[in-house]
């Protein structure tokens, strides 16, 4: 039976710091693939959080394994880490698909900065607009004296034949 | 009433089909619309008048207390006749308006035709949050007309300006609404208004309703939207504009005047809102040239007062904006549906270029001069049956101990009407008159065209209704005064055409004689305008106000946006590190609730373990070839698994083992194409603020660690699984039964994340052809002849180059490859009680596929398994979710399983629980999944290789 004892061990707590730390070293480097392996560290530290999260060591969570005395395991903790390895695993071969596209590319797998958001901070810091918007321009007429020369696209069909005047 | 409702939009969803089946005849149809709105309003006549009030209840959004609350008392019965009836008529004179061949009638069909749904649910809605959405309906069906003609820029920026003013009041209002239902308690419009709020709440609601009603009645200092929005077709001029979406304000505050006019803050405001837009509006009028423009500056005005009427509290006064809102509709609607005829008829609105119309164009001038007439407050008009009304409560406020309010009020109502008298001269005579300045002889009027009865039938319909009625004022009386009796204040009003000598007509008879005098001396009103300042402050307000917006929107886009990937991760983990990070330190400093305590192991094994990963996973930061950091990443992974085994999750460690080493087969096979080491990058400071992060969130994670068991004070939910495993899902493997029954939903979801992740990565690779065919030798052009016709095991392995091919592997291959088919079959059958299950046993049959790629070369895949890996996700997904939808249909919960014990010869008792059939769909996607990656990123990058390769040993020949 689960018996709830969650005194975290030091070893494990030290292990997910580890891998979280070196983990983010690496996510905050400009390389695709160091970036990947950064993020799959920290998905190894996190894994590691939850299982600690769900108590302490115990015995396997399968019914009729070990004595009904001895503790077992949280198996919903375990369930939710499952789920996330395997995602982890999808995650990992799609960004790793992109640093390949990438390199393809650019001939490296580097993160470059957006060079279209540099190009609207310099114009913000100009105070000038990012792109041509033709409908925000001044034209010298209020609205009002604009809409006075939109005419419908009328009937205009001479052979009207039931008319009146 | 939801019926018709629910037909007006279902004729707008039709109306585009129709529109290209019918052509404009199709406008006839789409006017059953509003016509039955209208008619089911007159069929309840008498139901609305007995007080036995038609309504209609459906539950929506029960959570959110929505519901489609529709209740047609006798306001909302007299905004759908006018909403209804305007609108009918408007529909058939669009048949005969647009030109055969306009391009998107269609789409302006479907629009205009919801717009009528939408002022439909609008007035009778009796749930506050249904108005907001019928509200807000009517703002974006607005918008999209008024921008019908979106290639041209002036209908571009109306309809944008339009949108963005009366969204802001709409939000305004929104926030209005809420404070009444939480004030209240209820979201019932009837209930509301029967008990109304009271102190801040109520003055709350009161600004912010005031707010919503002036962008939508477009009165100051929101007005110039209404003035640009005639960039529109004139019959959404005629309809939205003069007649119905522009009443929704009035309508707003008509309904809820009975309750919140006694407020001061409601009377002020409507007093100065609407008498400031009454003369403001009258004032432009008269100095415009188009008569489009002269109709809506009128429209403006006239808004202003019906809303200074309706807004006052007055019983009086209530029933005279009553008569003028109906007035209002008819005469105006008809007005632009004249000059819609006008300019059709001669192609121009400029009234300095018309002249002698009322020769040529009789029947449009009698409609024009009758619904002018009632426009400017000329006996016996429904206009003018309206006005003396209003003149005479005003009055009565005036001799019966008003305030100096009450006489500023009757002033301004005064002043503005012969305002009104004398733009609407200026109209009739711009419009019909004949102009020497135009024709100098006068008997050579502008040329016009013949006139359809379809342009002519609608406003003269409207103009004559608008003499009819005002003929019976009694009937309008006994109609409307029960509505204005809910008024708190002031003796009920009359509707009368002749009221006798008294000192109203004589106010009235010099509003006509202002009027006209100012009409008569225009030259010299117009001189002095333009002496004058000219009070069009406000657009440009607006359009100041629009640009400093896109400004500091600029300048918080360049502030946040530094388009670098390190410095958003960089503030995410700041985040990280500073919040949780400060409430650790917090509870460190100051004490904890439950004392913090940790052991040093639970086994000493965790201790050497641990080193390794400490190790491997520093080793690998340091990294700087390819695949070193990759390996000891692996590693890490790897001592990874052997943790969750000493913790006792075996299944944990099974499944990590298992993607660990797919993980670093995928990885080796793409790092094979890409440099061997990463980029060098100097040596900078931001490495060192890299590093003191990382530390920082190590820190953090390490406290959040020991801090969240710490925290669980109460039962884990998962203390009955064991029990439930057993009973409900008939498994021993707790996880496996957690996975694939008591939280499937959550496995459902993940497969489909699977699934998604295998289609990226295959559209990432595949470039050309996304779903290609799989790569079988007897498809493959670089394959020796022959090579596929001898059944062979390994056949396609002879496609790999000799240098490449290892016997010993080929022939370990032959060994393992159904050992571990068996191995994942077992896996998958056992797992409900044993360690296994669909994703190990998914990821064993995924790594023999590997193996017999690795060994015979990007042929070999297809060739052991010859199917399109989406064809395995999809049936994957499809048998797990359909065991779900088994069980739905079975009468039982989603995903719940059954469990049967058959009676096997020969094998014994089968202990089958349906959840194997879930688990068989998980296995299939983690295979389809593996596949995908093998596919993508082993044979399409072999095959990318090659080509490349060949093409620079061409270019290496061709340059010799």
């Amino acid at each position: 039976m689960t018996v709830l004892d969650t005194t975290p061990s030091l070893a494990l707590v030290i292990a997910v710091g580890v891998l979280c730390g070196t983990g983010v070293y690496l996510l905050l480097e400009r390389p695709l693939t160091r970036v990947l392996l950064g993020f799959v560290l920290i998905g190894n530290g996190v894994n590691l959080m939850l299982v600690v999260a769900g108590g302490r060591a115990g015995a396997p969570p399968i019914v009729g394994n070990s004595p009904a005395s001895e503790r077992m395991s949280d198996p919903l903790a375990q369930a939710m880490v499952l789920t996330s390895i395997v995602i982890t695993l999808a995650l990992t071969a799609f960004v790793l698909a992109m640093a390949y596209r990438s390199w393809q590319m650019h001939g490296h797998d580097e993160v470059a900065d957006d060079v279209e958001d540099r190009r609207v901070a310099r114009h913000a810091a100009l105070n000038a607009p990012a792109f041509e918007d033709a409908d925000a321009a001044e034209t010298g007429e209020t609205l009002d004296e604009e809409a006075a020369d939109v005419f419908d696209d009328v009937d205009d069909d001479e052979d009207e034949t039931q008319g009146a005047r | 009433m939801l019926p018709v409702l629910l037909l007006t939009f279902l004729l707008a969803l039709m109306a585009p089909a129709l529109v290209s089946w019918l052509g404009r005849r199709a406008f006839w149809v789409l006017a059953i619309g509003p016509a039955a709105a209208t008619g089911y309003a007159l069929a309840n006549t008498s139901r609305v008048l007995a007080g036995d009030l038609p309504v209609s209840r459906t539950a929506w959004v029960p959570g959110l207390q929505l519901s489609i609350d529709l209740r047609l008392d006798l306001l909302a019965w007299f905004m759908l006749l006018v909403v209804g009836g305007v609108g009918a008529l408007v529909l058939v004179y669009c048949s005969a308006y647009f030109a055969r061949d306009a391009l998107g009638t269609g789409r302006f069909a479907a629009i205009f035709t919801a717009f009528a749904g939408a002022m439909v649910g609008l007035v009778t809605s009796d749930d506050l949050l249904m108005l907001f959405v019928f509200w807000e309906l009517t703002t974006v069906f607005s918008y999209l007309l008024i921008g019908h003609y979106a290639d041209r820029k002036a209908s571009r920026r109306a309809a944008m300006q339009a949108i963005v003013v009366t969204t802001a009041g709409g939000l305004a209002m929104l926030v209005g609404l809420i404070v009444l239902g939480v004030g209240t308690g209820t979201w019932r419009i009837s209930e509301v208004v029967a008990d109304p709020p009271t102190g801040t709440p109520a003055v709350v609601a009161a600004v912010c309703l005031l707010a919503g009603a002036a962008t939508k009645s477009a009165l100051i200092p929101f007005h110039f939207w209404l003035p640009a929005a005639m960039a529109a077709p004139t019959p959404v001029s005629a309809y939205l504009h003069a007649a119905a979406m522009v009443k929704a304000g009035v309508y707003l505050v008509a309904r809820f005047a009975p309750s919140l006019s006694d407020l001061p803050v409601w009377r002020w405001l409507v007093v100065v809102l609407g008498g400031g837009t009454l003369l403001l509006g009258g004032y432009r009028a008269l100095r415009q040239h188009d008569l489009k423009l002269v109709l809506a500056f009128g429209t403006v005005s006239q808004l202003g007062l019906i809303i200074l009427l309706l807004g006052s509290g007055e019983r009086a006064l209530a029933l005279a904006g009553l008569a003028l809102l109906g007035a209002h509709a008819m005469f105006k609607a008809a007005l632009f549906l004249v000059v819609g005829g006008i300019d059709v008829a001669t192609g121009t609105r400029d009234l300095r270029k018309l002249s002698g119309l009322w020769r040529t164009m009789p029947f449009t001038t009698a409609a024009g001069l009758l619904a002018t007439a009632s426009m400017i407050g000329f006996p016996p008009f429904a206009g003018y049956v309206a006005k003396e009304a209003a003149l005479e409560g005003l009055w009565h406020d005036v001799t019966h101990g008003g305030d100096a309010l009450a006489t500023a009020t009757l002033l301004t109502v005064a002043a503005g009407s012969a305002l009104t008298v004398a733009y609407g001269l200026r109209f009739a005579w711009g419009a019909f008159g004949t102009k020497r300045s135009v024709a100098p002889q006068v008997t050579v009027p502008t040329p016009v065209r013949r006139q359809p009865w379809l342009l002519v039938g609608p406003p003269l319909a409207l103009a004559l209704m608008g003499l009819v009625l005002a003929l019976t004022p009694g009937v309008g009386e006994r109609l409307l005064a029960p509505y204005a009796d809910l008024y708190p204040k002031g003796d009920p009003g009359h509707l009368v055409l002749w009221g006798g000598f008294t000192p109203v007509l004589a106010v009235t008879v010099l509003v006509l004689l202002g009027g006209a005098a100012m009409f008569w001396g225009r030259a010299r009103v117009e001189r002095l305008q333009d002496a004058l300042w000219s009070p069009r402050g406000a657009d440009v307000v607006y359009r100041r106000t629009m640009r400093r917006l896109d400004d500091v929107a600029a300048d918080v886009t360049a502030a946040t946006q530094r388009g670098s990937l390190p410095v958003y991760l960089g503030i995410i983990l700041v985040v990280l590190a500073v919040a949780p990070g400060a409430i650790i330190a917090s509870g460190l400093a100051g004490g904890t609730t439950v004392p913090v305590e940790v052991v040093p192991w639970d086994e000493p094994a965790q201790l050497a373990v641990v080193l390794i990963i400490a190790a491997s996973a520093v080793l690998a930061a340091r990294a700087r070839r390819r695949l070193k950091a990759v390996l000891l990443v692996g590693v890490a992974g790897y001592a990874n698994a052997a943790l969750f085994l000493l913790h006792g999750a075996p299944d944990l460690a099974l499944t990590q083992v298992l993607c660990e080493t797919v993980t670093l087969v995928v990885m080796v096979l793409v790092l094979r194409r890409m440099p061997p080491y990463f980029t060098d990058r100097p040596l900078a400071a931001s490495r060192w603020l890299r590093l003191f992060l990382a530390v920082v969130t190590g820190l953090v994670m390490m406290g959040l660690t020991i801090a969240a068991p710490l925290a669980r004070v109460a039962t884990p939910i998962s203390v009955d699984f064991p029990s439930e495993a057993v009973e409900f899902g008939g498994g021993k493997n707790i996880v496996n039964v957690t996975l694939v029954d008591i939280r499937a939903w959550d496995t459902v979801g993940e497969i489909s994340v699977l699934l998604v992740a295998a289609t990226g990565v295959a559209s990432l690779v595949f470039l050309r052809q996304r779903n290609a065919e799989a790569l079988r030798l007897s498809s493959g052009d670089d394959v020796p002849p022959d090579t596929f016709t001898r059944r062979v095991w390994l056949a396609a392995v002879s496609t790999v180059a000799p240098e490449r091919r290892s016997v010993m592997f080929e022939v370990v291959t032959r060994v393992i490859f159904h050992v571990m088919i068996l191995f994942a079959l077992f896996l998958l059958f056992s797992g409900h009680n044993a360690p296994g299950g669909g994703f190990a046993a998914g990821l064993v049959a995924g790594i023999a596929l590997t193996v017999r790629y690795l060994a015979g070369g990007r042929y070999e895949l297809a060739e052991a398994l010859p199917v399109h890996p989406g064809l395995l996700l999809g049936t994957g997904l499809f048998l797990s979710a359909g065991v779900g939808l088994a069980s739905l249909v079975s009468g039982h919960d989603v995903l719940e399983s059954f469990i049967v014990d058959l009676h096997v010869p020969v094998i014994g008792t089968v202990h089958l629980v349906t959840s194997l059939f879930f688990d068989i769909g998980v296995m299939l996607v983690v295979v389809g999944l593996v596949l995908d990656l093998l596919r993508a990123l082993g044979a399409e990058l072999d095959r990318q290789g090659d080509l490349s390769r060949r093409e620079l040993e061409q270019a290496g020949e061709g340059a010799r």
